[in-house]
């Protein structure tokens, strides 16, 4: 266990740990807006991914600059799959609400594997490999840019949250339902928009770890617990927590790789996703919602 | 005495038609049965108790995996070995269970907890050798040894899944109609309510939860015979889970036949999606996520709540 | 014999004080109303005597037996029952289901539990509504279905909160005859309550609690005249 591993192992998990945050902050807000754990996230993600492999396989275009079209689709899509399946079912039970995400993320990951096999895929432009040394420890370009775009992304979805009047409505939805109702908010359509934003963020995600990252129907799956346990670390509800949780959660998982074989790094990150829930339910920051 | 004829008659049918079946559908009867009797399993804790657990693969993980241990490492009998794994199944549900009950998880944070128990099970198996790793544990001998719970044809497994099945609805009514049963109920329906009127939630949930991953445990040594085949993927794989879940859900949760109900109606769904694709890996669980979408939006109490709602409404 | 003993109890929440030193002795047989303004603390006062939660100080004795830090179901157990405010039925299960969950408080026997359910649900008056879903009762019945299972529960003590908020005179009429049908087979009744005509009515005392403290207590006649009282409601409800 040299100093050298430990800052490797620090500096690759908060880069992917930048990228968790903006995956959870999406996570965070369509739970702070719609009380559902939105369990098809990650496959939005993954769906996402394919996105933006087929428009670098087949129309040539650089994944970054594919957010532009994935983005505001999937934006759109969050729009149209919360308006038919998610907003009718509004008043059902809470676990019901919970097993129609499931629903929806069965139904999702199976169809990407119907249409399009399980074979890993990958995108790889050129400056797949770039990297430069930072210290003593390798920074590989992709995944920096990835972390920075989601920095971005999630501080651009910050700025709108706080200054932009849908933003407003959306906070003032999520903070005190009935009141944002009184107020004259169209609340079907602010549910609608933060379902939207919340898979157009985690789209981006998507979008931002293609290029050093494989794309496959089960690859949501992996983000979607992470987003589970950074949300639940970060507070649920609360997007600055969820940020937050991101890098603490990219960190523990990576040195948990430096201390654990194989995959049992995972472990780490289960056992602290356990021992907040059990301990610190509205999370390590608070303003979460608890049990 | 409808009822009383009816059940006489499916158990003749049950008992007598597998007798004329051609393989292949014999092969989806077992499936049919086992799903259901997961489902009756899960049913216990999640349709009664209203505590949705997104984990049960980790007891049919843990059954699988002690009674094919026991049986390829000592060659003790998986009969035997069936109970223990049911006995440490239970073991680990209770101590999950208290945890999480204990510090008051309900909802979504109680289920998505058990997602994690699970996932933690599997993580650990995959990265243990004296387990098999990813590769698993294979059951090598076919030779028909009954009393190592290994059969020469799929009859056989068929008569002992239906008996379990059998058995796990005898043991969902007696539940139901017991003190636990009224006390499961009231907890589903408002814990606090129940706790003010003398409930023990905690006590009444965990004794649900041991019932619950017992059988569960069961089931997985089942699998782990009838499949001669196991691995981390299979046995505590969100899968598992969410099979025993969907035939509840889609029968009816909280209802003695709800779970067999679901099993009979989602396993031939899911054949028939499967051979109209040619095989498709991904069409069933595909199909499974639509009608999980459809009965929570139109059924939400499954297809035996509509029944009981049309029949109430019609009285 | 004194059932409860409630000696300078208090709540606070963070900062705020939601009861202060309340004390309050109730002897078997007693009916008692507790009164006060919107926010005073008198469901806070429920929740710490059903142990929801624990008395930021003070000691809580019921039949001799701190109760303290006794869950729920132990305290319902050891005889002391309470309905909610806003009434909370099992909306899934019948009104005899509903009943006999409360009547399993004291056997396991499920013949024994239904034979109790059914005679309580005579004394308020379900009887033909055992059948019925919860769900389907309208705002009286689930009342008397909430009294039902509380009374099912064989309590000495029964706290009922707010049993009459949005009933019509006709049916606080009746549920006041149903109060003094259940104190006359022995129960002990500690009532919140705003419809002042149901409270000087049934109760042989009241107490007073205001911003969670006690203002007034005695007899019925002698509160309604007390100008702190008064002062405190500014206006009365009927």
């Amino acid at each position: 266990m040299t100093a050298d591993l430990l800052l490797q192992a620090a500096v690759s998990g908060l880069l992917l740990g930048g990228v968790y945050g903006l995956v959870a902050s999406g996570l965070s807000l369509i739970f702070g807006v719609l009380r559902i754990i939105n369990f098809a996230h990650g496959a939005v993600m993954m769906l996402a991914m394919y996105a933006t492999y087929w428009l670098a396989t087949l129309g040539g275009v650089d994944p970054y600059l594919s957010i532009l079209v994935t983005g505001p689709l999937f934006f759109v899509f969050g729009l149209v799959v919360q308006r038919v399946v998610i907003e009718p079912n509004r008043f059902a039970a809470e676990h019901n609400q919970l097993l129609l995400t499931l629903g929806l993320a069965l139904f999702l990951e199976n169809l990407a594997l119907v249409l399009w096999q399980g074979d890993f895929r990958t995108v790889r432009p050129a400056y797949a490999n770039a990297s430069f040394v930072l210290g003593e420890a390798l920074v590989e370009v992709p995944r920096l840019v990835a972390c920075g775009g989601a920095v971005i992304m999630a501080l651009a979805l910050y700025a709108l949250l706080r200054t932009t009047d849908v933003g407003k409505a959306i906070r003032a939805l999520a903070e005190e339902p009935e009141g944002a109702m009184l107020m004259g908010i169209d609340v079907g359509r602010i549910r609608a928009v933060a379902f939207g934003i919340g898979c157009a963020s985690v789209a981006i995600a998507g979008a931002l770890v293609t290029p050093f990252f494989y794309v496959a129907p089960d690859v949501g799956e992996a983000f979607n617990i992470m987003a589970f346990v950074v949300v639940v670390l970060g507070g649920m509800g609360n997007f600055v927590g969820a940020l937050l949780g991101g890098f603490i959660v990219g960190l523990a998982e990576s040195l948990g790789a430096t201390l654990l074989p194989g995959s049992l790094k995972q472990l780490v990150v289960f056992a602290l996703f356990v021992l907040v829930l059990l301990f610190r339910p509205a999370g390590l920051f608070g303003g979460g919602r608890g049990r | 005495m409808a009822a009383e004829v009816l059940g006489g008659a499916a158990l003749a049918l049950l008992l007598v038609v597998p007798l004329l079946l051609p393989p292949y559908f014999l092969e989806i009867l077992i499936s049919v049965m086992l799903f259901g009797y997961l489902g009756a399993a899960w049913n216990i804790l999640g349709g009664y108790a209203g505590q949705f657990s997104f984990g049960h693969a980790a007891y049919f993980g843990i059954g699988a995996y002690t009674s094919t241990l026991l049986f390829l490492r000592l060659g003790v009998s998986p009969w035997l070995g069936m109970l223990v794994g049911g006995v440490l199944a239970t073991t680990f549900g209770l101590a999950a269970g208290y945890l999480s009950f204990r510090y008051g998880l309900r909802g979504p944070y109680f289920s998505l907890v058990t997602l994690a128990f699970a996932e933690m099970l599997r993580v650990v198996a995959v990265n243990t050798k004296a387990v098999g790793s990813s590769l698993g544990l294979v059951i090598p001998s076919r030779e028909a040894a009954p009393w190592h719970f290994v059969f020469g044809s799929k009859l056989p497994y068929y008569y002992v899944i239906l008996a379990m099945a059998i058995a796990a609805l005898w043991v969902t009514r007696r539940v139901e109609r017991s003190k636990l049963g009224y006390s499961l109920q009231a907890i589903r329906e408002n814990e606090e309510a129940a706790e003010a009127a003398g409930v023990d939630a905690l006590g009444m949930k965990l004794r649900a939860m041991a019932i619950s991953s017992f059988m569960t445990a069961l089931g997985g040594t089942f699998y782990a015979q009838y499949f001669a085949y196991i691995d981390p993927a299979i046995t505590f794989g969100p899968s598992v889970s969410i099979q025993g879940l969907l035939q509840a859900i889609v029968g009816g949760a909280g209802t003695v036949l709800g779970p067999v109900l679901g099993a009979f109606v989602l396993t031939p769904v899911s054949e028939l999606s499967r051979a109209a694709m040619r095989g498709r890996a991904g069409v069933d669980v595909m199909v499974y996520g639509l009608i999980l979408i459809l009965v929570i939006s139109f059924l939400p109490h499954g297809l035996m709540g509509w029944a009981r709602r049309r029949r109430r409404a019609g009285a | 014999m004194t059932l409860l003993e409630v000696d300078g109890v208090s709540k606070r929440f963070g900062g705020l004080t939601a009861v202060s030193s309340f004390s309050l002795e109730l002897a078997a047989g007693e009916i008692v109303g507790l009164i006060g303004p919107n926010g005073a603390g008198k469901t806070t006062v429920f929740h710490l005597l059903s142990g929801f939660q624990p008395p930021s100080e003070g000691a809580i004795r019921f039949k001799g037996a701190s109760i303290v830090g006794v869950k729920p179901h132990a305290i319902c157990r050891r005889g002391l029952a309470r309905t909610f405010q806003i009434v909370q039925p099992f909306v899934n299960l019948t009104v005899l289901d509903n009943v006999m969950v409360g009547a399993f408080n004291r056997t396991d026997d499920v013949t024994a539990a239904r034979r109790r359910a059914t005679e309580v649900l005579d004394v308020v008056g379900l009887g033909p509504r055992r059948d019925a879903l919860a769900r389907e009762l309208t705002l009286p019945d689930r009342k008397r279905l909430e009294m039902a299972r509380g009374l099912a529960t064989q309590p000495e003590l029964l706290l009922l909160d707010e049993v009459m908020s949005g009933l019509n005179p006709t049916e606080i009429e009746a549920i006041i005859a149903l109060i003094r049908r259940i104190h006359a087979q022995g129960v002990t009744l500690l009532i919140i309550e705003h419809v002042m005509r149901a409270i000087m009515a049934l109760s042989q005392r009241i107490v007073v609690l205001h911003h969670g403290e006690t203002i007034a207590a005695g007899r019925p006649a002698d509160v309604a005249r007390d100008p702190r009282v008064v002062e405190a409601y500014l206006g009365t409800a009927s």
